[in-house]
């Protein structure tokens, strides 16, 4: 029973969300719409994090997402968003299958680098290729959307939104139902004890690699479906501060539950965009002491207000 | 903890949000609001972003005081003032298109003057389109953004890059006719990627002769040349063709010039201008620089450019760059166009004979003119600015042509001077209406009709 609490919450966010989206100004929902993106890669984030691995690379499959639905237009002439989201989930599923072959055998800051490593190996690769538009990047464009034309109509920012919405929704159920699996159980105790954990006959290496996995597919879902809402993608997707977001993301949300990744991202992009506005000169500084706040008062996260009971709400 | 009791925070914190998302209320009678989006942090705000962002202030203050010379001696816009909104162009095209967003939306800005990354301009235009939000793009250089696409709302005011190459080679070559061969150094990234390209195209039509002994790409903010300078060294071209900007240009200025690298070749600055004030002792006489139009010290003496350069002068103690002067023509083309908009409207306005229609008409035409309206004026409009006439005449009228200038430097008492200035007009430098500036530059540069 009380595991299902957290699916109801988060119907009952996505029906408001889908309910009420259409009464709120359009920025609103763009913002909104950009922090769910941020939400399902910070999820996937979370997911390492709790086995112990903090990567500071997934911008590599933020980006890698991103230029596998972008590069679906200019290469085959596709424009369909289920293709193009179907084509990030395929791509980054495999790169991460391999990668992982390699990083599941590393931990700690040797993790993070080798991670890092790989993203601005991408990085790299885009920055040369002048013929996708180098850092300049290019423009991408959804026209249909399960066949039905969008392109262009009234309400394409709200479908687009839904998706989002709708595909966190499903990425945050299917995690949660995940963590609290036999073996979504393991990632706490790897963390906490990995020689016990092969001894009590669990595999160590398989786990992490399908956590690694499953983290890199909601990476490149996140990063295709910011690609869609934005419009524009260059390979700062990959680059390491992009990365460093995520981290960020990750620390100000904390790992609790599988809400506090959209809490995170949403209080994240809402402070960086005030802070545009009222310090265009100093808005980093506004996020650093965000950040510096968190840490000294909250060092399990934001999620950690909504858990002072002393029980774990997952 | 029960679900009401975590549903009861959830809503608590939500409610504190939305306070703070309250749109600010649209009072009537208010002045012009205009976004400016240029860099405040980050590389590229010392040589262009600040220098354009307090080029924007003094012009705004200036021209809401009603100070500017002729023909911009109204205040602000048609006698309505303007009210400048600043955000930091920092943080890369995700976080710029969702800062537009909100600047349109959130701030209600009437107009949109920014963007200095050739980034940014690829991915504003289509939320631009998606808002109906007329927006200037003032400094970035890419002709992709109206070679690749054909936009209502979106202008920009200074010419594409193409010219940086074409003027420079014409330039190079008229100054040293005996060139044989040149190098590059240019930073991994699309601009250094790009202007490398075009020189290359240029030359290889202007000078099929001439050699490419070496090329470097050192990354993007490097700050160590020292491989790079070996290399140029030993590969002894004629010339060095650079798009070196910024901390990049300084470092490596002041590390290639005591190796004396320029004792054995010529050095040409695609864009050197906005920092040369920095490189005093460190650049050698002969040094060929432009400044994508003739901006700074190529503008030629006009009452619109003392007026500039008082203004900022007043504020700085420096000449304006030309981001400064691409500021100001933003600035300017958006006031001829508002304002011609507007007297459009008067004259059309006052039907002779039809007295019934007078009123109604004379009140229509006091209000001020709609968004579409200052689109219809602005497109294929010839304004001046401090640098001389711009014409919108590319891009279905949406991209600005100019002639443009090269000149070498010299340095003189701890002051560099330019000398040797050439200026080619615009069907030199410029490719016609409706070709790529690419197909323009290996068609053999053919000048067009304008």
């Amino acid at each position: 029973m009380k595991r299902e609490r957290t699916v109801v919450i988060l119907t009952i966010v996505l029906a408001a969300m889908l309910v009420f989206a259409p009464f709120l100004p359009n920025w609103t929902m763009f913002l909104f719409t950009v922090a769910l993106c941020y939400g399902i890669v910070v999820l996937g984030m979370m997911l390492l994090i709790r086995t112990g691995l903090v990567s500071f690379g997934h911008g590599l499959y933020y980006c890698l997402g991103a230029y596998a639905a972008g590069t679906l237009e200019p290469l085959f002439g596709i424009t369909e968003l289920a293709v193009m989201l179907g084509s990030a989930v395929a791509i980054c599923a495999g790169v991460s299958a391999i990668l992982a072959l390699l990083l599941r055998r590393y931990r700690d800051i040797f993790f993070a680098m080798l991670s890092l490593a790989f993203s601005m190996i991408l990085y790299g690769l885009l920055v040369k290729t002048s013929s996708l538009g180098s850092t300049d990047g290019f423009n991408v464009t959804v026209k249909t959307m399960l066949g039905v034309h969008i392109a262009g109509t009234a309400y394409e920012r709200y479908l687009i939104f839904a998706v989002t919405a709708l595909i966190a929704w499903v990425c945050a159920v299917l995690i949660h139902r995940y963590l609290n699996s036999h073996r979504g159980r393991l990632a706490e105790a790897i963390r906490d004890n990995e020689l016990r954990v092969e001894y009590m006959g669990a595999s160590v290496a398989n786990t992490i690699h399908l956590n690694y996995v499953m983290s890199a597919i909601l990476a490149g879902l996140g990063g295709a479906l910011m690609a869609v809402s934005v419009g524009h993608i260059d390979p700062e997707m990959a680059y390491w501060t992009t990365s460093g977001e995520f981290v960020f993301i990750s620390i100000l949300s904390g790992t609790g539950s599988v809400l506090a990744p959209f809490l995170g991202a949403t209080i994240f992009e809402s402070i960086r965009s005030f802070a545009y506005e009222y310090s265009p000169n100093t808005w980093q500084m506004a996020l650093g002491a965000a950040m510096l706040l968190v840490i000294m008062f909250l060092p399990g996260g934001l999620w950690s207000l909504f858990r002072r009971s002393g029980r774990s709400a997952m | 903890m029960k679900i009401s009791n975590l549903v009861c925070r959830l809503l608590a914190t939500s409610v504190a949000t939305a306070a703070l998302f309250a749109a600010p209320a649209a009072a009537a009678d208010k002045p012009i609001r205009i976004g400016l989006v240029s860099f405040l942090s980050g590389p590229a705000a010392g040589p262009f972003g600040v220098p354009a962002r307090i080029a924007a202030e003094a012009i705004v203050e200036s021209l809401n005081a009603g100070t500017a010379p002729a023909p911009y001696n109204a205040i602000g816009f048609s006698g309505v003032p303007i009210e400048l909104v600043i955000i930091d162009e920092a943080g890369g095209a995700t976080k710029q298109v969702a800062e537009f967003r909100n600047l349109v939306e959130r701030q209600q800005v009437d107009f949109v003057i920014g963007y200095i990354s050739s980034g940014d301009c690829l991915a504003i235009p289509p939320v631009a389109e998606e808002l109906k939000k007329l927006t200037v793009l003032f400094d970035c250089g890419t002709p992709r953004v109206f070679e690749e696409g054909t936009y209502k709302y979106v202008f920009r005011t200074r010419p594409h890059a193409t010219m940086d190459a074409v003027a420079g080679a014409r330039y190079l070559l008229d100054t040293r006719p005996d060139l044989a061969s040149y190098a590059g150094i240019n930073q991994n990234y699309a601009w250094g990627q790009d202007s490398w390209n075009d020189w290359t195209a240029v030359m290889s039509v202007l000078r099929p002769k001439a050699e490419i002994v070496t090329s470097q790409m050192p990354k993007f903010g490097a700050g160590q040349y020292g491989a790079e300078i070996s290399a140029l060294m030993q590969s002894r071209p004629d010339v060095i063709h650079s798009s070196l900007w910024g901390g990049d240009l300084e470092a490596f200025m002041l590390q290639s010039t005591p190796r004396g690298l320029f004792r054995r070749s010529g050095l040409l600055l695609i864009a050197g201008e906005p920092n040369l004030h920095r490189l005093v002792g460190n650049i050698p006489d002969g040094t060929i620089v432009g400044a994508r139009g003739p901006h700074g010290v190529f503008a030629p003496k006009s009452a619109l450019n003392d007026w500039l350069r008082s203004i900022y002068r007043a504020r700085t103690g420096l000449d304006p760059n030309y981001p400064a002067y691409s500021a100001a023509q933003a600035f300017l083309g958006l006031k001829a166009a508002y304002e011609k908009a507007r007297l459009d409207k008067v004259r059309n306005a006052t039907p002779m004979g039809a007295a019934e229609g007078v009123k109604e008409g004379m009140e229509e035409a006091y209000k001020m003119p709609s968004t579409d309206e200052v689109i219809a004026a602005f497109e294929y409009l010839t304004f001046d600015g401090p640098s001389g006439k711009v014409m919108m005449k590319l891009g279905k009228g949406h991209q600005a042509v100019q002639g443009t200038a090269y000149g070498t430097t010299r340095t003189v008492g701890g002051q560099i001077k330019i000398e040797n200035i050439k200026y080619y007009p615009v069907e030199q430098v410029q490719p016609p209406e409706g070709m790529s500036s690419i197909d323009w530059i290996k068609g053999g540069l053919k000048p067009g009709k304008w």
